[in-house]
């Protein structure tokens, strides 16, 4: 497959999650390099993979220069250490200059922490399954997606479940908290593009952005709660 | 002073010993509690068990109240990374990291972190005892090994110091 748009994006760390991302990204036609420091993990995903594994340590300058980080457009630290992945990601940005950097945060306490130091973005599948358990749990629940602007601005989910005092509102007609936006409303596995008229249902799940110190007030509209 | 150090090895317990005799307030931290041994029976200060990259283990040992910060712990990025966390979180007004990579302990320097490579200071000892020269000092050390680094476009590392 060809794209117009084809990134150098260098891999640190090829368990399973940097394998599978090292395929799925080459699949989709960008030049890829995974760095593995381990010589019979790095041996064993090359049969597979090819020239696009270096056995080499991530965190040591010289293999970053050689591994050509200067141009790389993205650089993914992906092992399961957070230190290693915050060092890749920092020696990544401040000797290197790569625009952007991705860390994988295994300790979720540690997100905040890696945006501070200057880490562009962070996954944490411990956050991702913890809320999607909360999900499962929680009536009323506004559950955070996404976090932007270092946690300023939140990306948040709320369901309409059954007795929702929104159910069979239309959007306009919610009292919403102030700096408040909804983006999208999920209904049946389809993402609508949501205006005042729409009228929510139960089963749905509402998108909105919202700063993030209105996130109770949110919840309050979504449970009938008092905030 | 009140001084916190993370890594209870032969470095770590030997700034613990001398410091405390001196009079010192002072808290180690190890993951592994054999580790306080080396600290000998008459060691009057505090030892939690732990790990160093987990803030709650800093806050157990009472980190927003110290002075200092000492991480030695056998990892360069272990210890990169918990005197970050002392000084974004528990803003400790000084941090010092053991790293033995010269040039990971350039580049942190230059972001405002201090720290100590080792690996350069033993070696500059070392060769000055071999050439019979006199001490070259500290700043001259951790240069050493610094020249083959012709690597990376080094220039555009501007430091960001918060």
């Amino acid at each position: 497959m060809a794209i117009s748009n084809p990134m150098y994006i260098i891999i640190v760390g090829a368990g399973k999650v940097g394998y599978y991302l090292a395929k799925a990204l080459t699949q989709e036609g960008h030049e890829v390099l995974v760095m593995e420091k381990d010589r019979k993990v790095a041996e064993a995903i090359a049969e597979e993979l090819g020239e696009i594994v270096m056995h080499a340590d991530g965190c040591e300058v010289r293999s970053m220069s050689e591994a050509g980080m200067a141009r790389a457009n993205v650089v993914v630290a992906v092992t399961g250490d957070d230190e290693d992945n915050l060092v890749i990601c920092q020696m990544a940005k401040r000797k290197f200059g790569v625009p952007r950097t991705i860390a994988r945060v295994n300790d979720p306490k540690n997100e905040e922490l890696f945006q501070e130091l200057g880490i562009d973005q962070t996954v944490s599948s411990t956050r991702i399954i913890f809320n999607l358990i909360e999900q499962q749990i929680e009536t009323g629940q506004v559950i955070p997606l996404a976090a932007l602007k270092k946690g300023e601005i939140e990306v948040v989910e709320a369901d309409i479940t059954p007795g929702s005092p929104v159910e069979g509102l239309r959007i306009g007609q919610l009292d919403l908290p102030p700096n408040t936006l909804i983006i999208s409303v999920i209904r049946d596995g389809h993402a609508l593009i949501p205006h005042a008229d729409t009228r929510l249902r139960q089963g749905d799940s509402v998108i909105a952005m919202i700063k993030a110190e209105r996130e109770k007030e949110l919840r309050a509209v979504f449970a009938g709660e008092q905030p | 002073m009140k001084i916190v150090i993370l890594g209870c090895g032969r470095v770590g317990s030997t700034i613990a010993t001398t410091m405390s005799r001196e009079g010192h307030d002072v808290t180690v931290i190890d993951q592994n509690p054999d580790a306080f041994r080396r600290l000998g029976k008459d060691f009057k200060g505090k030892m939690v068990t732990g790990n160093g990259i987990d803030a709650d283990t800093l806050r157990k040992a009472d980190v927003g109240n110290a002075d200092a910060f000492v991480a030695v712990t056998n990892g360069d990025n272990r210890n990169i990374m918990s005197v970050q966390l002392a000084k974004v979180r528990f803003k400790v007004p000084k941090v010092v990291a053991r790293i033995y990579d010269p040039i990971r302990a350039v580049a942190y320097a230059e972001l405002g972190i201090e720290t100590v490579c080792t690996t350069c200071v033993g070696a500059g000892l070392i060769r000055d005892k071999v050439l019979d020269q006199p001490f070259g000092g500290f700043e001259q050390y951790a240069r050493l090994g610094m020249e083959e680094q012709v690597l990376g476009p080094t220039e555009s590392a501007t430091p960001e110091v918060e």
